[in-house]
């Protein structure tokens, strides 16, 4: 039954980065858009994630729920050390959320709508660099819970050098998700050019702070590099990833757009699994060497019992709804301009 | 401001503003079905309109209820993480349950919203009914969680530790029933006196009058029927309270002494030093009828109760009158309402009737405010009542004091943002449908 909650956990948290994280590009791509190609940006991007963008948020309230049911002592660290991070990033969320529907539901455009458009690019931004900056802070070390100084408890626990990168990596991918899932999502072809460009622009970029997290984590004696590549699974993952991102390319210039999606979440799927894969089951790993561990730190077995029949009920309900409403918009009807009326 | 002050105030704030989008999501789909239904039937135009309009509006609270609840799922850890360290495995069933329903609605919201000429007019119809009951689903989920607060349940407390976890007993919790009762009422009754209220003031106004019309008697009725069973829920719950918290009750009727035939109090201003309500009007054994169905019962006092298991008594007493008040207010409008429906037609014309909804708007919200300062303060000093103090289940870090402000600021702004953006939604109504 443990393993059944694990496993939730983990989709959860890869849904969210992958659905959540198509969603947070979206703003991203518009803070790194031009001025004059904003509007036709925001229309695309509107009628794209609109009908979805709450049920893609839905999988970080899972996590969480299955986080402090489950793992109630893992929960409460990281509550009390990354508490900071934490505020930022519901700062962030509740003002991305927000702004992205009082732009569209404000029945006067005026002005206005400048104030929502940069609230919610600002925050599309911050809101994945501080879950990257949480994540990253998780498993480097740095959370110290005998700490006795303000700054070694709820600073230094997720201030350094490789919270961070993984932050801006969390972003880039997240960019990254977002312009190859726009390149289908328009029949325009300069517009879909225009989205492969940014897709190429994030993918540097996601090598790029993908780079600086080794260095991060090698000038702060983190063994990622081990975590990566020290295991068969993770060396398989990386090569298939790798090899997925180059057949994605040549499908790009190819004009071949179909299987762009599947190989993009694919890779960003690698990536979770070889970061996660060998430091499991231990989520939270502190100074020190001490660590929390999903099987060592879960609650009891009635409570694992009966959040494991809580998840696969509700998935039972879920999914087959959730698959029909993405289904559903993706096929447009004529004369449909991807707005509620 | 101290820490632990300010962790609580921003708790209550937290929760404070998302029960009123919450109350407004779990109900106002149930006014879209209804007016949705109609332009389904009749096919007059209004309705679709009333229900397009309706929509929008939803659309704005429900974005907002969902990142203020998302706020609440961390702050319960970021606020409580003693607390959430004992209780997550025990009372986590609803929560995760609530997932689901919060899953369920977000969907069916998404087909909803975005549905209109894409689907079969009924399949669309049946999303929106979909929207209301999961939403009503994941706030009895939640009030159990709460309810289980006041009324421990599933699992043995020994020497600090927390045995034999069995989550199904904790969410079916001695309180559940009278609360999640009582709360459903409740918001039914809240929204229906806003949106009535609303619709209300746009027809005296003389704007859009069939427009407003229509969706005035849609939330008129709800909030109408609601309120006029409200009271006897508050007596199951108060019932209820007077056995397993007889120090919240004692709170809320500022009943410093242990008698027989206890008079209910109303009004006056306790004296906590001098244990007394001074300027009190007395009715005499109807305390002890409210708590135990029987004139003469014998009402425990604060008294019996240790000093230090005290609940603040002047704030949970306020709070009691202002909800009783209200819910006596909106009792009496339901009644003349439902007089003019059955009897009196014309007074349907006259303009008092409306002006008394439109002064009657925010009662519901107040009484819903109210109520839940009565729950929640009238607990006090316990975060898990008899069980756990809230102040050791406070977060140790320093400076809480200033996310309160910085919390504060956002949901300060967040409501005018919400006020401002409802304000321009009805101004524009003449112009977006043709009524
Ligand atoms: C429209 C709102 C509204 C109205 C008119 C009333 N209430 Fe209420 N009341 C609530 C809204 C509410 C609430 C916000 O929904 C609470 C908070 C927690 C809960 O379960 O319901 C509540 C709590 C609450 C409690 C505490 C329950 C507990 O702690 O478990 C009692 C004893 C009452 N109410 C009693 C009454 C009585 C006797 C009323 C007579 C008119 C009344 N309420 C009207
Ligand atoms: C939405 C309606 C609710 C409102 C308006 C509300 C209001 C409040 C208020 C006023 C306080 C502060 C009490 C004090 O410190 O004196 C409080 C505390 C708290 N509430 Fe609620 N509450 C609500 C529902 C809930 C629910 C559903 C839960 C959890 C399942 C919950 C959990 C808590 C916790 C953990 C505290 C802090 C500890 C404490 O003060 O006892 N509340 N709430
Ligand atoms: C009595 C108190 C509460 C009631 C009645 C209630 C009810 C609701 C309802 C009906 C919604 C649906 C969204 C909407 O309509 O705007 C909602 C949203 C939400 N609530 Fe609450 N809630 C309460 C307290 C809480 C608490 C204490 C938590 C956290 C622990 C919480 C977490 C959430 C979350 C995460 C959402 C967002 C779900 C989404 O995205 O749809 N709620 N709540």
């Amino acid at each position: 039954m443990l393993y059944i909650v694990i496993t939730y956990l983990w989709a959860s948290i890869l849904l969210y980065l992958l659905l959540g994280g198509a969603d947070f590009g979206a703003g991203i791509i518009e803070l790194f858009t031009s001025q004059k190609n904003k509007q036709v940006t925001r229309k695309t991007l509107y009628s794209a994630i609109g009908p979805i963008w709450e049920a893609n948020h839905m999988w970080l309230i899972i996590a969480i729920v299955i986080l402090f049911v489950g793992f109630p002592v893992i929960y409460s660290t990281m509550s009390v050390n990354l508490h900071i991070p934490l505020t930022i990033m519901l700062i962030g969320i509740i003002a991305r959320g927000t702004a992205f529907t009082f732009r569209h539901y404000d029945a006067v455009v005026d002005d206005m709508q400048h104030l929502y458009n940069t609230i919610f690019a600002i925050s599309s931004f911050t809101t994945p660099l501080f879950l990257g900056i949480i994540a990253g802070s998780a498993v480097s070390g740095h959370i110290d819970p005998q700490a006795d100084s303000f700054l070694d408890a709820y600073i230094f626990s997720w201030l350094h050098w490789f919270s961070v990168t993984v932050g801006l990596f969390t972003v880039s991918i997240c960019g990254f998700l977002a312009s190859v899932y726009l390149i289908g999502e328009t029949d325009v072809e300069h517009e879909r050019l225009r989205f492969a460009h940014k897709a190429q622009f994030f993918n540097i970029a996601a090598v790029v702070c993908g780079a600086l997290v080794f260095a991060a984590a090698w000038f702060e004696h983190i063994p990622l590099f081990d975590w990566v590549f020290g295991n068969w699974i993770g060396r398989i993952a990386i090569l298939s990833a790798t090899l997925s991102l180059i057949w994605m390319w040549t499908l790009l210039y190819q004009g071949k757009i179909s299987l762009l999606r599947p190989l993009a979440g694919f890779q960003v799927t690698m990536i979770l699994l070889t970061t996660t894969f060998r430091h499991f089951p231990n989520i939270v790993i502190l100074k020190g060497g001490g660590y929390l561990s999903l099987t060592e730190h879960a609650g009891q077995e009635k409570t694992i019992e009966a959040l494991a029949w809580a998840l696969l009920l509700g998935s039972i309900l879920i999914l087959p709804a959730l698959f029909y409403l993405i289904y559903s918009f993706q096929k447009k009807p004529v004369g449909y301009e991807g707005q509620a009326h | 401001m101290n820490d632990f002050i300010a962790a609580r105030s921003q708790m209550a704030l937290s929760l404070g503003f998302h029960i009123i989008f919450s109350c407004i999501g779990m109900v106002m789909p149930f006014f879209m079905a209804v007016a949705h239904y109609y332009y389904l039937k009749t096919g007059q135009i209004v309705y679709k309109n009333v229900t397009k309009a309706w929509s929008k509006g939803v659309a704005i609270f429900f974005a907002t209820g969902a990142v203020s609840g998302t706020v609440l799922s961390f702050e319960l850890g970021l606020l409580w993480p003693e607390f959430m360290k004992h209780a997550g495995p025990i009372f986590g069933m609803p929560f995760s349950l609530e997932g689901t329903a919060f899953f369920i609605e977000a969907i069916a919201l998404g087909f909803f919203l975005y549905g209109w000429d894409r689907f079969n007019p009924w399949f669309h119809w049946f999303t929106g009914v979909v929207v209301g009951v999961s939403g009503l689903a994941s706030g009895i989920l939640v009030v159990a969680a709460n309810a289980w607060m006041n009324s421990p349940a599933g699992f043995e407390h020994l020497n600090g530790q927390y045995l034999n976890i069995d989550p199904i007993a904790a969410m079916f919790n001695e309180a559940w029933f009278s609360q999640a009762l009582h709360m459903t009422i409740a918001a039914f009754a809240a929204t229906g006196f806003a949106v009535a209220g609303v619709h209300a003031l746009m027809i005296l106004r003389g704007n859009n009058v069939l427009f407003h019309t229509k969706s005035f008697t849609i939330a008129a009725v709800f909030g109408c029927a609601a309120a006029l069973v409200q009271p006897l829920s508050g007596d199951i719950s108060a019932k209820d309270v007077a056995i397993r918290q007889p120090a919240k009750l004692a709170a809320m009727e500022a009943h410093f002494h242990t008698e027989k035939s206890a008079s209910l109090i109303v009004g006056g201003i306790p004296n906590e030093t001098e244990k007394k309500v001074d300027f009190a009007i007395k009715l005499p054994g109807f305390l002890s009828f409210l708590a135990h169905g029987d004139f003469t019962a014998e009402v425990t006092g604060l008294d019996r109760i240790p000093e230090e298991n005290h609940p603040p008594v002047a704030v949970t007493h306020y709070a009691f009158q202002i909800m009783v008040g209200m819910g006596m207010a909106m009792m009496l409008v339901s009644v003349l309402y439902f007089t003019a429906l059955w009897k009196k037609r014309k007074w349907l014309q006259e303009p008092w009737l409306l002006k008394l909804f439109a002064i009657a708007t925010p009662l519901g919200f107040i009484a819903v405010e109210a109520g839940w300062t009565v729950t929640e303060v009238g607990r006090q000093p316990w975060i898990i009542y008899g069980i756990m103090r809230t102040a050791d289940a406070v977060t140790p870090m320093p400076g809480i004091a200033y996310s309160f402000y910085l919390f504060t600021a956002i949901y300060a702004s967040l409501a005018a943002f919400v006020v401002f953006m409802l304000y321009r939604q009805i101004k524009m109504v003449g112009e977006l449908y043709d009524v």
